[in-house]
């Protein structure tokens, strides 16, 4: 069973972005750019699954300008067998990302698609589901637990109760959740075997998906700003201020 | 234009997330319908025509709603979607497992976690862990959102809609729920709770995590934690704060031994009252809070237990 681990690239998870002043966007020049962390935990999960023999191989696949190649070989260093790259300067929304994706999954044919539950840029989660939708296979999101046995693949999600396990047939999209795992940081003779690794770019035209966008950003702004605060000294002091200063005790 | 809101159950009570996805429905403007999918989950209808703003409370049930398949639901949301210009959800986990499918289906783009509502095809939505804040316009035919709850009122229930049943649509059977492990808590829910105490990675167990839990209990709280104190294992998954956890907005958000990661303070910021108490202080929490106290959690906090 070939495993398909969508990828993306986004601003690194540590670094304070800045709303550019004119409300255009967030200013992305010059800031340290990485895999999605829960494409990282996706991937790391696949690769698991390769070393359980339970997966045959393990591709990686990202759309995007071919900037991107960067963070796509580090996912090659990680362990993915082959990545492909699917071209366009175009700001896609997840609507077209998941339909380029179904592309994808039909050339490919994979029994698994393993998503990130939420890209930490443009927090939608959406397009692991989205992708399910469309190739009408089920879905198991937000997954901490994943034990695939062929007919009785087990999920176990984190839910807003406690946790849930779910069965579902395969072929299926599955998205990460933070417990899934804790990715591997690849190795020195893995960053280099990773650089001869198959990349195969694949033009977005191929893919007859219409990039055109459904929605605009009309503005970004800051969020707004809280007050400034003040240090209290004791325990005493600090129940005094809660209860009669803010009345919120 | 009309407006259909998902509503969110366990067949037996209405979640209350539905009440404010209700308010944001009611912003947009014109009819607001609900949808209770279940089985046997009357109950939960009577509930949701209670709902003041809604004029109709659309109700199927079939044995398979009764776990909240999303697969089967957004077939069955698709079944109807053609009569509303917006279909609404609460962004609670099973609202963002489903709202995708519906607008995949109907080849819609989805607008997520939305906190505002500036007109019928304009929302605001925060981006990069809510560091900034996205006007976005749609012009899809059906609008397809998921509301954050922390954004909008609860929607009073004091209304008397009509309930109409209708047809399931076909299950599919491709997902079973094996079982669920879900935290039982004499607690208020820390999703809606007016007072939330949390601990991070400096409590240090899931033992001395009894000290946040005597705070939390003398003062009527819900207990959260921050990502590394679940990771850790100290509290369940389900108590996380944060960009990827739960989203919180009460009036007293007490954050313990918590650094103030940007992920974190996603989650609580727009509380109405902060306090931080931390031994370092330099911690980025302390721009946040509204009250600091730079203090040894394991002296101040029992303090302040007995001195409540
Ligand atoms: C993709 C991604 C998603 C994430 N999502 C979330 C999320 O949703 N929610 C979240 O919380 N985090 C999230 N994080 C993690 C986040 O970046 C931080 O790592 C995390 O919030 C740190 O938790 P902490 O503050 O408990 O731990 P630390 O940063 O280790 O801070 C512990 C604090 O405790 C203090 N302390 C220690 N001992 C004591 C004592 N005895 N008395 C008083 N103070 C003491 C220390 O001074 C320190 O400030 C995410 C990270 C990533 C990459
Ligand atoms: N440009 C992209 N290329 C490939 N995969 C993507 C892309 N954008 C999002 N994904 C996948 O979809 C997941 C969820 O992203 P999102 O729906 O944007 O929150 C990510 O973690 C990736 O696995």
């Amino acid at each position: 069973m070939k495993v398909l681990v969508p990828v993306k690239r986004v601003v690194d998870a540590y670094v304070s972005i800045r709303v550019k002043s004119d409300g255009s966007g967030v200013d992305t020049d010059n800031v340290k750019m990485s895999l999605n962390p829960f494409c990282e935990i996706a991937l790391e999960e696949a690769m698991r699954l390769k070393e359980a023999g339970t997966a045959s191989e393990v591709i990686l696949v990202s759309v995007g300008s071919p900037e991107i190649e960067t963070v796509m070989r580090s996912g090659l260093a990680m362990g993915a067998d082959r990545a492909i790259r699917v071209d366009t300067t175009n700001d896609l929304e997840p609507l077209a990302i998941a339909k380029i994706l179904k592309y994808v999954v039909e050339q490919e044919e994979p029994g698994l698609v393993i998503t990130g539950k939420q890209s930490i840029d443009g927090d939608n989660n959406q397009t692991g589901q989205m992708l399910s939708a469309l190739l009408g296979w089920p879905q198991a999101t937000f997954a901490s637990e994943l034990k695939v046995d062929g007919d009785n693949t087990q999920v176990t999600r984190e839910i807003d109760g406690g946790l849930e396990t779910i069965a579902v047939a395969l072929p299926a999209v599955i998205t990460t959740d933070l417990r899934l795992n804790e990715p591997r940081y690849p190795t020195l003779p893995n960053i280099m075997k990773a650089k001869k690794k198959p990349l195969d770019v694949i033009a977005v035209g191929d893919t007859g998906v219409d990039p055109t966008r459904r929605t605009t950003i009309t503005n970004v702004s800051p969020p707004p700003e809280r007050a400034a605060g003040i240090m209290v000294g004791s325990v005493a002091e600090l129940i005094d201020k809660l209860k009669n200063e803010a009345k919120v005790i | 234009m009309s407006t259909l809101v998902i509503a969110q159950h366990d067949n037996a009570d209405l979640n209350i997330a539905t009440l404010n996805s209700v308010t944001a429905a009611t912003e947009i403007g014109g009819d607001v319908h609900v949808l209770v999918a279940g089985s046997g989950a009357d109950g939960v209808a009577e509930q949701a025509s209670k709902i003041s703003g809604v004029s109709k409370v659309l109700h199927a049930d079939a044995d398979h709603y009764k776990d909240a398949v999303s697969v089967e639901l957004s077939d069955l949301i698709l079944s109807i979607a053609g009569d509303y210009s917006h279909i609404v959800v609460a962004s609670t986990t099973s609202g963002k497992d489903l709202m995708p499918r519906v607008a995949a289906l109907l080849d819609v783009a989805q607008i997520s976690d939305i906190i505002a509502v500036d007109s019928a095809n304009t929302f605001k939505r925060p981006i990069y862990a809510g560091n900034a804040i996205a006007t976005v316009q749609s012009s899809d035919t059906t609008k397809v959102l998921t509301v954050r709850p922390t954004g909008f009122d609860a929607a009073a229930t004091e209304g008397t809609a009509e309930i109409a049943k209708i047809d399931a649509a076909d299950a599919r059977g491709t997902t079973s729920v094996v079982g669920r492990e879900l935290t039982v808590s004499e607690r208020p829910e820390l999703a809606s709770a007016e007072i939330v105490v949390s601990g991070g990675r400096g409590v240090g167990s899931a033992e001395n995590f009894k000290i946040i839990e005597s705070l939390a209990d003398k003062l009527g709280a819900a207990v959260g934690a921050s990502r590394a104190a679940v990771d850790a294992g100290y509290v369940p998954n389900d108590y996380q704060v944060g960009q990827t956890g739960k989203v919180v907005a009460p009036a007293l958000y007490v954050a313990v031994g918590i650094s103030g990661a940007i992920q974190h303070l996603a989650g609580m910021k727009d509380s109405k009252v902060i306090v931080a108490i931390n031994k370092d202080e330099e911690a980025p929490i302390f721009q946040v809070a509204d009250y600091g106290l730079v203090a040894d959690l394991f002296e101040a906090v029992p303090e302040m237990v007995s001195s409540l």
